[in-house]
């Protein structure tokens, strides 16, 4: 499948290439300004590939101090990393890791997901047993028997101003911070039909949920009306009526941004305007796997998709692939443009392993969370103009 | 003037036809046509007393007005500095707790703890110019030094809210201590200390923990938080001038052992938590000394030189003299326990404490003059200020506040309930687990049932008639027997109440008010949750349609208006070290503040009450619920 499709991106760069050496000069110099794409030259043909950004990986392990290699989540708070691995909350700070365990209060080992209340700079764990709230150092912690918390597996958390939001196995839930109160959503008051809550993104305006096999659900905060989303051919493993509707009813995850929705399954992913969809998978896309972990939307144009084959990273109109080879494990970068074209670009490292699970950002620099351990994307192109900054 | 009803019986026999029912009528009438009564005929009587009670004090930054919180009048008094003379009374809102100065004077923050309010007064025209709302009993407060925000600790929502200082918008809210109340600023501005006075969550039958929570004040965001072990009850917080040392007041209970071991120092310890750039890592010394207690410390002082520390201890009437060159000698000195506490080291507080000053009954808030020469100390409980001169240890005068010159039977009650002076070397008052007459969240192992049986939760004192018998036993029918020969006996043992000061005592036991619950809407009526709740809450028929006994709803036990139906009952909670599994049926009035829950407090939540400890369905059909219904039902309860 993947070779089919290179072959023919290969086909179509040919085709372009000999349009553009038709095309003036000065023009193509603008659009390509030589000095971005270094890595062309040594490419057998003359065409630039997009400017994406260029990361120098460093990763962290059981080796260097993390609690686990099976990292599911990363946050960043400031200088601050968190990493939610299979075996307690680590945090990076001051070149050093420290782990939360559940001596120390959370409420249970395995950390699935995290957020930040940046107006507190209070910390949100969702774990297999509950969700805690990490304080500067203090751990609160809730489940389903201690609180109204919905149920102990906690996929995802979301804070938007007052209210936690939460994804658990069962239905969704939110805590208000200041009357402490639970308010529970599942099959009875929504219109979710699966109750796997796989993630949860809320602003001011809107929550949305990812939910395995009951598509998105959006619930509008001011109205307090509640719309789903679905596969709008309703069919698993075929996509007839593509940008019609949300890809896949399997939702693994969820970002808004910027009123942008972007939502990941396991059979591709969507992005949703509020009118219309537009849908990704590998065949014609720069996904390197149509089954999608996470996703994180940078704006309303860019966005970060964490797959089982690699890290892909979408700045709207172009694609880039990090990952170690899945071949032969060494570093690996692709850049797919509009035309789908794609550009192989050297590099000398890759995020820790294939399988992502995660990701977030400081600043330019890009944190990865993964199967095999916590990696470190540390931005190299200076002054490109696909800066990552977080929006959310 | 009086009858007795044989002296009416025997006028009516002589009296007959029109005029006795116009001087039946004209009886009837009595209390609405006689004269405006005098003081001390009004503290004989029922009508209750209004009372100053000051609580806070603050300097203006010239030295030139003290401003006195008075918490029952509710209002700020303005007097002159150095005559005393009455400025000003200026009306806030509904039962002030906290009073703080913007850096350059010019605005007084006071906090309204029932109200939920912010009162901001213009210490020019000393009005009010602004209430803002906070939430949910607000108690200390301070500006930073910019101007720009104003921090408010939150007794019941746990929390300190950040406001914008010009507009009193509330930007959001820090998670602080179970019940954070006090709150002071570092002289640099940089930090803002907060302390709370119930003890944080811990597991059950461990020593409780709390902590002091230190706040960037620009950041507006918790940096750390300073770990005060075995602590439960700290109240005002003091820093010196130069900023490296600073002291928080604090109770150190001993609810672990059997409270018979008062008379070995085994109730409580009442210490303070050093810390800064002078002690280095933070170190608890006790202010208790060998054959005499400092019972409840509650405010704090610093010398502007940093000579001397001051602490008041409300149960003891006094405020202590602390000479801090020594203390830090001790501190620095004396080899520190593994716990890094000396609060069990009753030898200790020789080593620094310079005397004991007597003052008025329950002293609060005291403050220095600025230029360090006075010392301020509020009385709360006598309606007076005492004036210290630092230089000499004493008192140099007290100033009375206006207000009724007698001592009513009800203040008599709350002077008892405060004191510590009827226990064992001055150890214990009723206010020591009862902090501001409410509870301490904590569980105790008394007596009378044997060593390490029948731990029981201190409940909450609020609102109390119509909620007897009282213990978790039911073993006490009324208040007087609760708080008389078995208190003497078994807690305080030591001196006996005589009747007048237990009748006084339970005078000021039985009118204690509820406080507003924060989980009702304003206009009385419930939410949808709290609907469903209440429907859950008075069902008889369980989901399946089953008919649920009578005595198996939630409605049975907790009947009547304050949730109990003032019997007991074995809802299946005994634990092995109970000696009956027989309970008395715990009203639920403010349930919602008073976790943990079950007469051992086992439950640290309200939802643990079904979700672990009623598997047998003992307390309530509940196992038929789904979460959200038992979420519902939660929301129920915190109306009650």
């Amino acid at each position: 499948m993947m070779k089919s499709v290179h072959n023919r991106a290969w086909a179509m760069l040919a085709v372009v290439a000999c349009l553009w050496l038709a095309v003036p000069q000065g023009i193509a110099a603008q659009k390509t300004p030589a000095k971005n794409v270094a890595a062309t030259a040594q490419r057998p043909h003359r065409l630039a590939a997009p400017q994406m950004p260029l990361f120098r990986f460093e990763n962290f392990t059981t080796q260097n101090g993390l609690p686990d290699n099976h990292v599911y989540a990363v946050l960043v708070d400031g200088d601050r990393i968190w990493a939610g691995t299979e075996n307690g909350l680590a945090v990076y700070e001051n070149h050093a890791w420290k782990t939360y365990t559940t001596k120390d209060g959370l409420a249970h080992r395995a950390v699935l997901s995290l957020a930040l209340d940046k107006r507190t700079g209070d910390v949100w764990a969702g774990t297999m047993g509950g969700l805690s709230r990490i304080s500067a150092g203090r751990i609160e912690s809730y489940t389903q028997l201690n609180s109204g918390l919905s149920n102990d597996v906690v996929y995802g958390v979301s804070v938007e101003g007052d209210n936690v939001w939460v994804a658990t196995a069962a239905g969704a839930c939110s805590l208000n911070q200041h009357t402490g109160q639970w308010s529970l959503y599942n099959e009875r008051n929504t219109p979710m039909i699966e109750i796997w809550v796989y993630g949860v993104s809320a602003a001011a305006d809107k929550v949305y949920f990812a939910v395995w096999g009951s598509g998105l659900l959006e619930l509008d905060q001011t109205t307090g009306r509640w719309d789903k989303y679905e596969d709008p051919d309703g069919e698993t493993e075929l996509v007839l009526f593509k940008d019609q509707g949300l890809i896949h009813e399997i939702v693994s995850s969820v970002s808004y941004v910027d009123k942008i929705v972007w939502a990941a399954t396991y059979f591709g992913d969507s992005r949703y305007d509020g009118r219309y969809w537009h849908n990704f998978l590998t065949k014609d896309s720069g996904l390197p796997s149509n089954f999608t972990n996470f996703v994180k939307g940078v704006d309303a144009n860019r966005a970060w998709f964490c797959t089982d084959k690699g890290l892909a990273y979408y700045d709207g109109t172009n694609w880039a692939v990090y990952r170690p080879s899945l071949t032969d494990g060494k570093p690996e970068m692709t850049v797919r443009d509009a035309q789908g074209r794609v550009t192989s670009i050297p590099v000398t490292t890759a995020p820790a392993h294939n399988y992502m699970l995660g990701i977030d950002f400081q600043g330019s620099d890009i944190w990865v969370a993964t199967a095999k351990g916590l990696s470190h994307g540390i931005f190299q192109h200076q002054g490109n103009p696909t800066e990552v900054k977080e929006k959310n | 003037m009086k009858f007795t009803a044989e002296q009416l019986a025997r006028s009516m026999s002589r009296i007959s036809g029109p005029f006795a029912v116009m001087l039946l009528v004209a009886l009837a009438l009595w209390p609405a046509l006689r004269r405006p009564v005098k003081a001390d005929e009004r503290a004989a009587s029922p009508l209750p007393l209004v009372y100053a009670s000051p609580l806070e004090l603050q300097l203006s930054p010239d030295g030139a007005r003290l401003y006195v919180l008075c918490q029952q009048t509710e209002e700020v008094r303005v007097l002159d500095a150095r005559t005393y003379a009455a400025v000003k009374a200026i009306p806030v809102g509904h039962v002030p707790r906290g009073m703080a100065l913007s850096v350059s004077g010019d605005r007084l923050f006071v906090t309204n703890s029932w109200d939920d309010t912010l009162s901001v007064i213009d210490t020019s025209a000393l009005a009010v110019i602004a209430t803002w709302n906070v939430g949910a009993e607000p108690s200390g407060v301070v500006e930073d030094r910019a101007g720009n925000q104003i921090f408010v600790a939150n007794r019941i929502s746990n929390d300190i809210a950040v406001l914008d200082a010009r507009t009193g918008v509330e930007k959001k809210r820090l998670l602080a201590g179970r019940g954070a109340s006090y709150l002071t600023l570092s002289p640099d501005g940089k930090r803002i200390y907060a302390t709370h006075v119930y003890p944080n969550a811990t597991p059950h039958r461990t020593a409780p923990a709390s902590e002091i929570t230190v706040i960037d004040t620009e950041r507006a965001m918790v940096v750390e938080r300073m770990p005060l072990p075995g602590v439960a009850g700290v109240f005002h917080l003091a820093l010196s001038a130069d900023g490296r040392l600073g002291a928080a007041a604090e109770y150190h209970p001993k609810n672990l052992i059997p409270l018979a071991h008062l008379e070995h120092g085994g109730a409580f310890a009442y210490t303070l938590t050093l810390f800064g750039a002078d002690v280095g890592k933070p170190v608890e010394i006790p202010l208790d000394e060998l054959e005499r207690y400092a019972s409840q410390p509650f405010g704090v002082a610093i010398s502007p030189d940093k000579s001397r520390l001051y602490v008041t201890a409300g149960g003891s009437e006094c405020v202590l003299a602390i000479d801090v060159a020594r203390l830090l000698r001790f501190v620095h000195t004396r080899p520190r326990p593994a716990s890094g506490s000396f609060a069990n080291d009753l030898s200790a507080s020789a080593n620094y404490i310079v005397t004991r000053i007597p003052v008025g009954h329950n002293p609060r808030g005291l403050a220095f003059s600025p230029d360090g020469h006075r010392l301020y100390v509020a009385n709360r409980l006598e309606d007076t200020i005492s004036i210290i001169d630092p230089r000499t240890n004493r008192v140099t005068s007290t100033v009375a506040l206006d207000g009724p010159k007698v001592v009513s039977a009800l203040r008599r009650g709350e002077q008892t309930f405060y004191t510590a002076r009827y226990s064992f070397q001055g150890q214990i008052g009723c206010a020591s687990c009862h902090i501001d007459s409410t509870f301490d969240g904590l569980q105790w192992d008394l007596e009378p049932d044997g060593f390490g049986r029948d731990i029981v939760d201190n409940r909450l004192i609020e609102d109390l008639k119509g909620t007897e018998p009282f213990k978790w036993n039911g073993g006490n029918p009324d208040i007087p027997t609760e708080c008389g020969p078995r208190t003497e006996m078994y807690f305080w043992r030591s001196e006996q109440y005589d009747g007048r000061v237990l009748a006084d005592l339970a005078l000021y036991m039985r009118g204690l008010p509820a406080r507003p619950n924060r989980w009702r809407l304003p206009d009385g009526e419930l939410t949808p949750s709290q609907e469903r709740g209440k429907a859950l809450f008075e069902r008889a028929v369980d989901r399946f349609g089953k008919p649920i006994p009578e005595t198996n709803r939630c409605s049975y036990c907790h009947s009547g208006p304050k949730g109990t139906s003032q019997k007991s009952f074995d809802v299946g909670t005994k634990k092995p070290t109970d000696n009956s599994g027989l309970l008395d049926t715990p009203q639920l009035t403010n349930t919602a503040l008073t976790a943990p829950y079950l007469h051992d407090g086992s439950a640290r939540t309200l939802e643990e009450i079904w979700t672990v400890y009623n598997p047998e369905d003992k307390h309530g059909r509940t196992n038929d619920l789904t979460k959200d219904e038992l979420n519902d039902l939660i929301e129920y309860l915190r109306t009650r």
